[in-house]
């Protein structure tokens, strides 16, 4: 065992910028210096020359200095703290030490040793070292040193994935340095299969259902796996089954004289489960005998496409993990958005990053496997500043059991002699702060790291995302139309295949998610549920396959190994050759130890599986080897109707195919309309801010408009050289709703991006919520220059309460939405997911039960493809002189709109009630009604406008209404305007409707004035109006129909208020 | 004509290498198109096979380690790929450098190169410590005659060029002999706002430099190849020249024959007019003026000019 320490010699500006965050913390006590050691735990032994070359090929000489463990230090400092992580987290940075030592110092590692990385900081305090304040049950445990200290480490961990361990600088001279603490897993029992009897009663079958199998035999293993379960009991966890599913499992095993294994009863909980099956959208509603998404979703595209005859571009719709439609003659683009949400609640970074690259794969598996050409993200969060503390179970101090029991009840250990010196949190909810920040560092690691651009994301804030964050990841995908003589598209695992796991190896890291994600956040859920992604070694073998292994022709099928492991993925493929048989003994893992159901259903990250043809796996096998990609084969795919796993020589599972994926008992849902019971989205901003020129600087300022500059400068947009309008735009670094890029560098085809979506109308009216969150995703690609008939959707259906009947009837008239707007547009679905349980329960920390559940909100993106970026456009105003034009109609449609949240205070003030504790529906103005005829008529102006070059610059008039999308233009092009509202066309009356309604249908564009003339032909059989001039001032002047100036704008102060409220993030 | 042969590594998390082989393949048609030739390619391979037929290397002219995330910078940019680099092709690397033939190295590349010693000095953390993606303006500076007379066969006839850099470790730090001489070579910086520059940046590196770096320090000092300046794209976006804090705004470095470059911006990623920010402004002022909209922009240069030292 050894200890190799790197520290900076050099100006360290993470040490820098970490300190800045600390005392960001609030401390009590002046921060002195910070120093930061990286640290590799070495679980082998070396000589001394090995150690010698590792201290040399972990470090770079000319900025850092190795030491071997005790770290020597001369300095004093007042504490130091180390962060780890637990036994079981994916640990990059140690696997990439282990991977540089075996290869340049010639370690020859056993399968059981590992390198482990952690970080050490060594911090001082100016003034004299606070006291240490012994606080709790234990003297050597909780409540060392002072408060500042404890604050410190809280915010550098988070203790579902990470230890921390804090040390005085006299402990630390008295021990000689920090524990050293090996975080391997240790599991004890491995190979156990056991018979669950469903012969019982419905109370027991329920309990089965909803916590799982039990699990005596686990004891041991829980204990040592310091994995932690909390309070899962003797139970392995939500199996999500209900009363009737199991009723069903109970026939057909009963029909066969046998008890399932416990396998088969995970097996079949996975593949039926709500996250696998999207049981609320197929089931029967109501009426609908086929369901919502047959009816209307499955239903819009078959209509759109047999309308569009010979002008279909569809390829491959819902069959695949992503949609395709064509992009020229040679190629196909396929698009997928997924949702991350659950895992994004207790740790951001590691759901986030695991939701990108789980999407990476998902273009990966789409069709033979297609290169994920761009990156897409958005995040529904609740405010940063939002204080709101949430506990999943009750906080300490109010339940009876001490500390050192609970974190015995958490199989927390004992290191040398203490309990992992911090409070019980790990069933405290992370901040809002947290989750933002992790968040967006997620997706910034898993996109980077991958190679892969990210033109295009957005942040939304409502505080109904506190319990649960919504994180949305999307991922384009390029594949050549054919592979030989084979379409691309159309993949078969055929009898006798292989069957091949390829990239990481299973642990029980991701037990559960399927299931998991099928029920709401409370104290049960799992935290092995919780995983961090390994983007390398995903880049490793897409890498591999994509640019490689495909073209070879190598595989006859391909699908990611995702939510339900092994026993969706193979179950999935094994649909086409009719049956599989797999062989757990051969799948690879990351320790021994593993119960086969475990190994079955775990999902562990970063894995695909392929069907390969016998005579070609020798030839793929190597081909992997050289790319450092692990490969096995695991079984193979046979005819039989049935999908049969063994272990240890014996059959564990055995179900026929036919059973596996129709043997779930559908449910009638039922729907129910009640009175809803509004609440006040918002704190309001500016109670008192009547006055318009603040409204704007306020509203610019508000979380759903300001700039996210600071998010999409640390996301790479520029790899593979693809950017053509960017996520920032114009001088003024503006945020641009939609993005173009150009993925066949050869081509001067483009494809536009963008998404929409209006959660703070969901409550109001879900019909319309949907039917704008679908226009304003096409008016935003439209102002970018696409054609709205070449367009196609994706749906994301984020829900809530599904139980409720009034949560039902709301996702019906969003589905119902959803099939109108999209037929009269002529824009197909080609893919979608949906998340139906993103409801929190849990405890304030007064010990009081909470509930949040957040807004129902449906994200529509829409991809398009466009014969030549250079007729696309940007949204800045560009030359003094231009006309600007509003195109579409402005009514008076202020409900649910960003003016109508910053003045619910003004509301409230003027004498509206609280209803039964809640703030009644916010009745400023009319929902937005979208005309999608009229509006498609428009759009397809806008596109003909753009072939002939005669937009100088268009933005979609969203969030704020005119008024934002003004500043907006303006700022991004650091120039101003004069407006007259007099030729603003619609039915609104007063001066704030015309500049704040959110209308649909509305894009603000400017035309050189040469050019008017030929633009407003184009636009006959539109309502536009010519509003005003562009001029050389940076000032907006607006002036209302009796042509009396309402407004001058300074516009650096408009763009610093745009510009302020993210300014230090 | 005989063009060059351009071999571009790529595995373990590199990512630029499609776009790389782009451009030199855009530079290699240009050239081809003026001389009526066929020859020359640009190759992408994987270090793994490159390491399996090592004497490959000698059959090319033109070295590109492009951009990317090789090893998820898990134990600090480069240094894992160069430690790969070094354990298994150092011979064939010296054989290649000690050779008439270029090197480029693009960001990741760039980090890797200084990891193996190739070119002085080392990368490190952003000052604002986060990984950022943002075009900056560099200028080529004159270098002086005294030594070594000619600039770079890469940056030949170029004065300034707009790219976009996307990286979290571009922070340009050496110690101060390095610094030194490198300052020496850019005659035209007033010795004033150097100090200002380097104080707090390098003064107190510490040298613990194991014996096979100190060789390949001592026998190179390198030139400044461009450095971050207020330029077209600064002045449009109203930005900080220096994104990152480099000492002497050091964006790109040299070797002392100039045959090895070392960027952290990417020219790749800037070599169609349609790259650039300020293309749809551009074209608006283009098309009032009656004028076409270039394909191109100086960045292809670059590769150009490597095309053109072996083809003249």
């Amino acid at each position: 065992m050894h200890r190799i320490y790197v520290t900076s010699t050099i100006p360290d500006a993470r040490t820098k910028v970490k300190k800045q965050q600390f005392t960001d913390l609030g401390l009590k006590h002046k921060l002195g210096e910070v120093y930061l050691a990286e640290c590799y735990t070495i679980d082998a032994k070396l000589n001394k020359k090995q150690l010698v070359k590792a201290c040399q090929l972990l470090a770079n000489p000319l900025s850092q200095l190795t030491t071997h463990y005790p770290l020597p230090t001369t300095d004093s400092f007042s504490y130091a703290i180390e962060i780890g992580y637990l036994p079981g987290v994916t640990d990059n940075i140690g696997h990439t030490a282990k991977e540089t030592l075996a290869d340049g110092a010639k370690i020859k590692f056993k399968p059981e040793q590992n390198v482990y990385f952690s970080q050490v900081f060594f911090i001082s305090f100016n003034d004299p070292t606070p006291s240490p304040r012994f606080a709790g049950y234990s003297p050597s445990a909780m409540g060392r040193g002072s408060a500042d200290i404890q604050k410190i480490a809280t915010s550098l961990y988070n203790p579902l994935i990470q230890r921390a361990s804090i040390k005085t600088f006299s402990e630390y001279q008295k021990d000689g340095g920090m524990d050293l603490i090996v975080p391997k897993v240790k599991l004890t029992s491995g190979s156990k299969v056991s018979l669950v009897d469903l012969n019982v009663g419905d109370e027991e079958l329920e309990r089965l259902g909803k916590l799982g199998v039990a699990d005596e035999a686990d004891k041991s293993a829980r204990y040592n796996s310091s994995v932690a379960r909390p309070f899962m009991g003797l139970r392995r966890g939500p199996l999500a089954l209900s009363l009737e599913e199991l009723k069903a499992i109970r026939v057909y095993f009963n029909a066969l004289k046998r008890k399932p294994t416990d396998i088969e009863l995970e097996t079949l909980a996975q593949t039926w489960s709500e996250h696998c099956k999207h049981t609320i959208f197929c089931d029967p509603m109501d009426e609908l005998k086929n369901g919502i998404y047959k009816t209307y979703i499955k239903a819009a595209t078959e209509a759109i496409r047999k309308q569009k005859g010979e002008q279909d571009f569809c390829v491959s719709v819902f069959t695949d993990n992503a949609g395709g439609i064509v992009f020229d003659k040679d190629n196909i683009i396929a698009h997928k958005v997924e949702t991350h949400n659950t895992p994004s609640a207790l740790d951001p970074f590691g759901g986030a990053i695991t939701g990108i690259v789980g999407v990476n794969r998902d273009a990966l598996g789409f069709g033979l496997g297609a290169k994920p050409v761009a990156n897409f993200f958005g995040f529904c969060l609740a405010s940063p500043d939002n204080k709101t503390e949430l506990y999943r179970s009750k906080p300490v101090g109010t339940t009876s059991l001490s500390a050192e029991a609970l974190a015995k009840l958490d199989g927390r250990q004992k290191n040398g002699g203490q309990w992992t010196p911090l409070q019980h949190n790990e069933q405290k909810m992370l901040s809002a702060r947290r989750i933002m920040d992790g968040v967006i560092a997620g997706i910034n690691s898993g996109g980077n790291q991958s190679g892969i651009p990210t033109p295009l994301g957005f942040l939304y804030f409502d505080d109904s995302y506190r319990g649960k964050p919504l994180v949305f990841a999307g991922t384009l995908g390029l594949l050549p139309k054919k592979i030989g003589r084979k379409k691309a598209w159309e993949k078969q695992a055929k009898p006798g295949d292989l069957i091949v796991m390829v990239g990481g190896r299973v642990g029980v890291d991701g037990i559960h998610g399927a299931t998991f994600s099928s029920e709401g956040l409370d104290s049960h859920s799992p935290a092995t549920a919780v995983q961090i992604g390994d983007p390398i070694t995903q880049k490793k073998f897409s890498d591999a396959i994509c640019k490689e292994a495909r073209d070879l022709n190598l595989y006859n099928s391909i699908t990611d190994c995702g939510a339900g492991g092994l026993s969706s993925a193979v179950g999935e493929m094994a649909q086409s050759s009719n049956g599989c048989e797999v062989n757990l003994d051969k799948v690879p893992l990351k320790y021994p130890g593993l119960q086969p159901w475990q190994t079955w259903v775990s999902e562990s990250q970063e894995r695909m599986i392929l069907a390969i043809p016998q005579k070609k796996w020798k030839k793929f096998e190597k081909l992997m080897k050289t790319r450092d990609v692990e490969a096995t084969a695991i079984g193979k795919f046979t005819r039989n109707g049935k999908c049969v796993v063994k272990y240890n020589g014996k059959k564990v599972l055995d179900i026929d195919l036919n059973f596996f994926h129709n043997g779930r008992p559908k449910k009638q849902l039922v729907t129910k309309r009640s009175v809803p019971i509004y609440r006040r989205s918002q704190t309001p901003i500016n109670g008192h801010a009547t006055e318009l020129k603040s409204l704007i600087l306020n509203l610019l300022s508000s979380p759903n408009i300001t700039s996210t500059e600071f998010v999409n400068q640390q996301y790479d947009h520029e790899v593979q050289g693809s950017s053509v309008q960017k996520p920032l735009q114009g001088r003024g670094k503006v945020n641009s709703e939609a993005a173009v890029i150009r993925p066949v560098l050869s081509s001067q085809k483009g494809v536009v991006l963008s998404s929409g979506l209006y959660p703070h109308l969901s409550d109001i009216d879900p019909y319309q919520m949907a039917a704008c969150s679908i226009d304003s995703a096409i008016r935003a690609a439209v102002a970018a220059g696409a054609d709205i008939d070449y367009l196609a959707l994706l749906d994301n259906f984020c829900w809530c309460s599904p139980q409720d009947p009034h949560r039902l009837w709301q996702l019906k008239e969003a589905a119902r939405a959803c099939f109108e707007t999209a037929v009269d547009f002529g824009t197909p679905f080609i893919s979608g997911k949906d998340s139906m349980h993103n409801d929190f329960k849990g405890f304030g920390s007064d010990g009081k039960p909470v509930k949040i559940s957040i807004l129902p909100t449906l994200l529509i993106s829409a991809v398009g493809v466009i014969p030549d970026i250079e007729k696309t456009v940007s949204l800045d105003a560009k030359i003094p002189g231009d006309i600007i034009y509003i195109l579409g109609e402005t009514n008076n449609e202020l409900a649910g709109s960003e003016f109508a949240q910053m003045i619910t205070g003004v509301a409230a003030a003027s004498g509206r009630q609280k209803n039964g504790g809640q703030w009644p529906p916010l009745q400023t103005g009319n929902v937005p009604q979208v005309n999608a005829l009229k509006n498609h008529r428009l759009y397809k102006s806008v596109f003909n406008s753009n072939q002939r070059s005669l937009i100088s610059s268009a933005i979609s008039i969203n969030r704020g209404g005119l008024a934002i999308a003004l500043a907006k233009k303006l700022i991004g092009g650091r120039l101003g305007a004069t407006v007259n509202l007099a030729n603003v066309p619609g039915a609104w009356q007063e001066n704030y409707e015309a500049l704040f309604s959110e209308s649909q249908g509305r894009i603000l564009v400017s035309v050189d004035p040469k050019k008017t003339q030929e633009f407003e032909k184009l636009m006959t059989g539109n309502t536009i109006g010519k509003i005003g001039k562009v001029t050389d001032k940076s000032e907006l002047i607006i002036k209302d129909r009796a042509d009396k100036k309402i407004l001058s704008l300074n516009l650096n102060q408009a763009e610093k208020a745009y510009k302020k409220t993210f300014k230090n993030y | 004509m005989q063009h060059p042969k351009v071999i571009i590594l790529s595995g373990y998390g590199l990512n630029c290498e499609e776009e790389t082989a782009a451009a030199f393949e855009l530079a290699l048609r240009l050239a081809n198109a003026g001389s009526g030739s066929t020859t020359g390619n640009a190759d992408i391979v994987h270090i793994n096979d490159l390491i399996a037929s090592p004497k490959k290397l000698s059959r090319y002219q033109i070295l590109a380690i492009p951009g990317g995330f090789s090893y998820g910078d898990d134990l600090g940019s480069g240094k894992a790929y160069a430690n790969k680099l070094r354990n298994h092709l150092q011979k064939y690397l010296t054989d290649f450098t000690s050779k008439d033939k270029l090197v480029i190295g693009i960001c990741n590349g760039f980090q890797i190169l200084t990891n193996l010693g190739l070119l002085p000095g080392t990368l490190t953390f952003n000052d604002n410590n986060r990984y950022t993606d943002r075009w900056v303006d560099v200028r080529i500076p004159l270098l002086s005659k005294e030594g070594l007379g000619e600039a770079s066969p890469w940056l030949k006839e170029i004065k300034h060029l707009s790219l976009p850099i996307a990286h979290g470790e571009g922070k340009f730090v050496a110690d101060k002999a390095i610094i030194a001489g490198l300052k020496r070579n850019l005659g035209f910086e007033s010795s004033a706002r150097q100090n200002a520059r380097m104080s707090g940046g390098v003064s107190n590196l510490r040298r613990e430099t194991p014996q096979h770096f100190k060789e390949a320090i001592d026998q190179i000092t390198g030139f400044v190849g461009g450095v971050y300046y207020k330029g077209d794209i600064c002045k449009y976006q109203n930005l900080i020249p220096n994104p990152n804090g480099s000492t002497l705004n050091i964006a790109m470095l040299t070797s002392a024959n100039g045959r090895i470059l070392g960027t952290m911006p990417h020219p790749e990623r800037a070599i169609f007019f349609t790259q650039t920010p300020s293309w749809p402004l551009e074209k608006e002022k283009l098309m009032r003026n009656g004028k076409p909209l270039p394909k191109h922009t100086q960045a292809l240069q670059i590769f150009i000019n490597a095309i053109n030292y072996f083809s003249a």
